[in-house]
């Protein structure tokens, strides 16, 4: 029965007994399960979630109760550290690992275990911390945190609680343009590190559930956001923008389908002009950035109508999860439990673990190590004379970022570009499923390309041609020129003589030309384009070609 | 000399409880001192035999002159210390649970020595280990059902040390549940007796380590002291009880019960063992962060034989008597055989002075709320998931509650829930933190007379050992107990505690033991100083009746 799960456990027969039979009739677990069992089942590394987007109706939904209400939200993320150990032992933490099998005696809560910070999880922290704008606390301190739960081996939490190590940033978030474009700057109220829970396997008949412990003690940090977004969109694009700020400090693959990065959101509504807050509901199980969007405006509407129906009573502090169905009318947030009065956590501050002391110095390094931010670089292209739509594109993904600088550093036209960038490579690594680091075109390249069309080497269209050899096999594009022999004739006496062959083998066409038929122009380019093999420079052919068509003799 | 390298005598007279050892029994509460170091004191290698009132000898470098002279085999070590364990056990219930390969282990030492190969310094050491502890090949309960045959994956830090050293762990100790008890009754399993009188107790929580030192069933034990668990047993059964300066010995592997209190502590027949034995086990571990990086130095240069010393050896040194150790509450025959050590030192050229701590009450309140808060944590890994006993049940908390319920016992419940009483929201500064800042209070007083003073003094315990039976109704007077060790816990010092006198009681008297108190990280001078005044101590000689007949030495 539990053979499958605690495989690793029964290598070790007297390590372990396998003891997790839990009843099913709580709450709590069921809906568990369901959050578990939601998790698609393909993961891709490093899925880009670019873009957020909301249902059209609803926006237009919100746009009519906007006017007299207004919501307050605030945002719990969770940030899985990707660091290469757990917080507080040596086990390496592989996402979809067999049950059990990245555990020992420390995240496994065992007697007489203790945990042993992880340095690196404290450099990332300062990361974050000092990416969002935070003050650090250069003296903080890890807690426990009480409660008791099947995936909780130790039957505490460890965390941090009143000195949380980073607190009062803010972050910059540059709305995109189809939703109305605008900056805005939302608060952070704190950051802190803690460890993660295992999860629970829950049985397809229902009689029984399992631990898996192989993601206890993965290190997490915790940010808590103001309340200072008021719609879906501006929640979800805080949400990318602190996805965008840990992929580009390497702190986690901020990924979303694996839980790697984890929003609840809390949504409060209240009448516009007042000032006293609403009753805050969470919303749970949101692994995009179009459910944390959907979820909330569909909340907001939700607690709207209560409202409006003189029912806000209805409104309780509870805990929601959003359901995904298939069609806009089954997409739902449902009770998950209602809160009973506040849990009291018993918070005391962990003895087994000595404080965390930073030194200014430490810092500093960190500091001046950090990479360019994206609410930076946004600028930076936005000085560059980019659209805000290029700027949004190309800041989003640190990659391409990099990429893109990369050309830019090496001569090429900025606008040029990122035209390439944003179109035919975009395009390319969409079709063909591949990241910008698996693309065989080297930056140098592309300004290479770039380059030579501005100088006139190569044609545009040629250029195209050579993009896509270079996007899928390599090589530079002088190597490609030379070899295809594809360099462009610019030299007007060798022009001259291909418009004169061309006109001289068309005389019906050339009367009907000078007969008034000057559409015919474009026949004649197509002509002596088509015996250059592509290669006239098109400015040359057609001045020349004009000259000859118009001269009277 | 060894007793073990004789034959044992046959034990059919036992139990001996009531015949009078007319050189044990002293109607006065002290033994005579002896300001001068007596000329047929035998050096630690020395191996005269030694006459009835010389002074304890290492019993570790004892086995190793004998081992690597070939006087004895390991194997023959180990049966006679077997032979005496089995005839003793049934009456003093010391251990859990006896290794059923002491005799291989001791085999593998002898073919080592037989083979000219190196061996450990504790090569063919009997150690007796405290169930805390956790042992890879043993079971491991820390004396609680909830853990009954219990087999840790792993060797507590302590023990492996021991191990690798070549020490032959005997068997496990009994303990009160968890470390909370102060008698031994609170064990699980068996209610353990003191040999000076099998009707008392031995003391606790590491009772049944100080008996099985005492009982000479093994050579030296580890044992755990987290308000007084080494050095009220040690006072209990006349035996030396080490307690280390917090983060000087790892805690990995030792069952936690208040990690910020709780250390790993030694049990000798002499303070040279005692200190042999620490410094197998100290230092820093990267399993443990709370161990200190300070080194350890090497103690056996203390252990100078007394004919090398000269009359006043401890010239110069302050002795601060702590006053309040000495107030109501202690027993008559407790405080003169203390101002008798007084004196004694006064004669080796101390100077002693009394000394007060203003504090010294506040201690034991602060200590059983820090205490029961830190264990209402620790044990709450103890919830039958995954490993220990586990109760079915039809739903989640009735698993919990169910598998507490009948694993605790009620010591421990009573703890569990003042400590989550403790923590609780609205009562946390009025207990936790107030105890927190109460210890912070302490701390400073200690470093205060610790200033002035090199070593503080006082008794062990208020009373000698009592009857079983006698305290375990009444919480409050066994806590009131504690009352001479918890404040050394509270600001983390080591203490080393040696007996020094007898009351009467028993059928041989009953012992009594000094507390010397050290500044942290100073066990050496704690040490030296002990094993002078042990090695001065004249017409003392600490081995209980229950073995008397069979042991010489």
């Amino acid at each position: 029965m539990a053979s499958t799960i605690f495989r690793s456990f029964q290598v070790h027969p007297f390590l372990l007994y396998p003891t997790s039979l839990l009843g099913r009739r709580n709450g709590v677990l069921y809906c568990t399960m369901k959050t578990t069992q939601s998790q698609p089942a393909t993961q891709e590394k490093h899925s880009p979630q670019t873009k957020v987007s909301s249902s059209s109706t609803q926006s237009k939904k919100l746009n009519k109760i906007a006017e007299d209400y207004e919501a307050v939200i605030g945002i719990e993320t969770h940030v899985q550290l990707s660091t290469l150990t757990k917080a507080f032992c040596g086990c390496p933490y592989n996402y979809g690992s067999p049950p059990n099998t990245c555990v020992c005696p420390i995240c496994m809560g065992l007697p007489g275990a203790l945990p042993v910070l992880n340095s690196r999880v404290i450099a990332f922290a300062v990361k974050l911390g000092l990416a969002l704008n935070c003050k650090l606390s250069l003296n903080s301190k890890f807690d426990r945190k009480q409660y008791f739960y099947p995936d909780l081996p130790k039957g505490y939490q460890i965390s941090q609680f009143d000195v949380p190590i980073a607190s009062g940033g803010y972050i910059d978030v540059d709305i995109p343009v189809e939703y109305g474009g605008g900056h805005k700057k939302f608060g952070i109220t704190r950051v802190h590190m803690e460890e993660d829970a295992g999860k629970l396997l829950h049985a397809d008949n229902g009689t029984y559930s399992q631990v898996d412990l192989n993601r206890a003690g993965v290190p997490l940090l915790e940010i808590v956001s103001e309340p200072d977004m008021r719609n879906g969109i501006e929640a979800a694009e805080y949400a990318a923008e602190l996805q965008r700020l840990v992929r580009y400090l390497r702190v986690s693959n901020g990924n979303m389908q694996e839980g790697s990065l984890r929003c609840d959101v809390n949504v409060s509504v209240r009448p516009i002009g007042q000032s006293k807050f609403g009753t805050k509901v969470e919303i749970k199980n949101l692994n995009s950035f179009s459910s944390v969007s959907r979820a909330i405006d569909f909340e907001i509407s939700r607690q709207v109508q209560l409202h409006r129906e003189g029912q806000e009573d209805q409104i309780v502090q509870e805990t929601r999860l959003w359901e995904e169905g298939a069609q806009a009318s089954t997409k739902k947030t449902v009770t998950m439990r209602k809160k009973e009065g506040l849990s009291d956590y018993r918070y005391f501050p962990e003895p087994d673990l000595p404080m965390v002391i930073l030194s200014q110095e430490y810092v500093d390094d960190i500091q001046n190590s950090l990479p360019e931010l994206p609410e930076i670089k946004r600028r930076r292209y936005e000085k560059m004379g980019l659209s805000m739509q290029d700027v949004l594109f190309l800041a989003n993904d640190k990659n391409i970022a990099d990429f893109f600088d990369a050309t830019i550093a090496k001569g090429a036209d900025t606008k040029l570009a990122a035209n390439w960038i944003m179109g035919d490579i975009a395009a390319f690594m969409k079709n063909e499923k591949l990241t910008i680091n698996d693309i065989k075109l080297t930056p140098e390249e592309l300004s290479e390309l770039i380059a030579s069309i501005k100088d006139g080497v190569i044609s545009g269209k040629i250029g195209k041609e050579i993009l896509f050899e270079l996007l899928a096999k390599g090589g530079t594009v002088k190597g490609l020129i030379e070899e295809k022999d594809l360099v462009q004739i610019t030299d007007p006496a060798e022009i001259e003589k291909m418009v004169e062959k061309v006109v001289a083998e068309n005389p019906k066409q050339l009367e009907q030309y000078r007969g008034g038929k000057t559409k015919l122009q474009g026949f004649f380019a197509g002509q002596v384009m088509k015996l250059s093999k592509g290669k006239a420079n098109p400015g040359i052919l057609n001045k020349i070609l004009l000259q000859k068509l118009n001269s009277k003799n | 000399m060894l007793s073990a390298l004789q034959t044992p005598r046959s034990l059919s007279r036992f139990p001996l409880l009531h015949s009078p050892k007319p050189f044990l029994f002293h109607s006065s509460s002290t033994c005579r001192f002896s300001s001068r170091p007596l000329p047929y004191y035998a050096s630690l290698t020395d191996q005269s035999t030694p006459t009835s009132t010389s002074p304890p000898q290492s019993q570790i470098v004892n086995t190793r002159h004998a081992l690597l002279s070939g006087r004895v085999t390991a194997t023959e070590l180990a049966e006679s210390y077997l032979n005496r364990l089995r005839l003793t056990e049934p009456h003093l219930k010391s251990f859990l649970h006896v290794s059923d390969s002491v005799l291989r282990e001791a085999q593998e030492v002898d073919r080592k020595i037989a083979g000219n190969e190196a061996v450990g310094p504790f090569a063919g050491v009997l150690v007796g280990v405290k169930d805390n502890l956790c042992t890879a090949d043993m079971p491991s309960t820390g004396g609680s059902r909830i853990l009954e045959g219990y087999r840790p994956p792993f060797d507590a830090t302590a023990v492996k040390r021991v191990k690798d050293l070549g020490g032959i762990v005997i068997g496990k100790t009994n303990m009160d549940e968890f470390g909370m008890g102060s008698t031994t009754e609170d064990s699980a399993f068996q209610v353990t007796s003191n040999p000076w009188d099998v009707s008392r107790v031995p003391g606790g929580s590491s009772g049944g380590s100080a008996a099985a030192v005492s009982a000479k069933q093994c050579m030296v034990s580890l044992g755990s002291d987290t308000g007084g668990s080494v050095r009220q047993p040690a006072s209990f059964c006349g035996v030396v009880g080490l307690k280390p300066t917090y983060g000087r010995v790892s805690r990995f592997g030792l069952m936690a019960y208040a990690s910020s209190l709780d250390v790993v502590g030694c049990f000798g027949s002499s303070v040279a063992d005692a200190g042999i034995l620490l410094h197998a086990i100290a230092g820093q571990d990267r399993f443990d962060a709370t161990t200190s990086k300070q080194d350890v130095p090497n103690f056996i240069p203390h252990f100078a034989p007394v004919s090398s010393l000269e009359s006043k050896p401890l010239k110069g040194l302050r002795i601060g008597l702590i006053r309040e150790t000495l107030e109501d509450g202690v027993d008559t025959g407790v405080v003169s055989a203390i101002r008798a050590a007084a004196l004694h030192f006064e004669e080796l050229g101390c100077s002693v002075n009394e000394v007060s701590l203003p504090s010294f009450s506040l201690g034991l309140p602060a200590y059983y709320i820090l205490a029961s808060s830190e264990s209402s944590s620790n044990l709450s890994r103890y919830d039958g998931v995954r490993y220990g006993n586990q109760v079915f049940a039809d739903e989640l908390n009735s698993l919990y509650g169910d598998s507490r319920a009948e694993g605790f016992g009620s010591e421990v419940k009573m703890r569990i829930l003042m400590g989550t009483y403790a923590l609780s929201a609205g009562y946390y500064d009025a207990y936790y933190k107030r105890a927190q800042q109460v210890r912070t209070i302490i701390r400073n007083s200690f470093k205060e007379a610790l200033n002035q003073n090199d070593i503080l003094i006082s008794p062990a315990a208020p009373s000698p050992a009592y009857k079983i039976g006698e305290k375990k109704n009444d919480p409050l007077a066994m806590y009131a107990g504690d009352i001479m060790t918890v404040n050394v816990n509270l600001a983390g010092l080591p203490a080393l505690v040696l007996p020094c006198g007898f009351v009467e009681g028993g059928t041989a008297g009953l012992p009594i033991g000094l507390q010397m108190i050290g500044a942290a990280f100073n066990e050496g001078e704690l040490l030296r100083v002990g094993h002078i005044f042990e090695q001065t101590l004249e017409d003392c000689r600490f081995v209980p009746p229950i073995i008397a007949d069979n042991v010489p030495c």
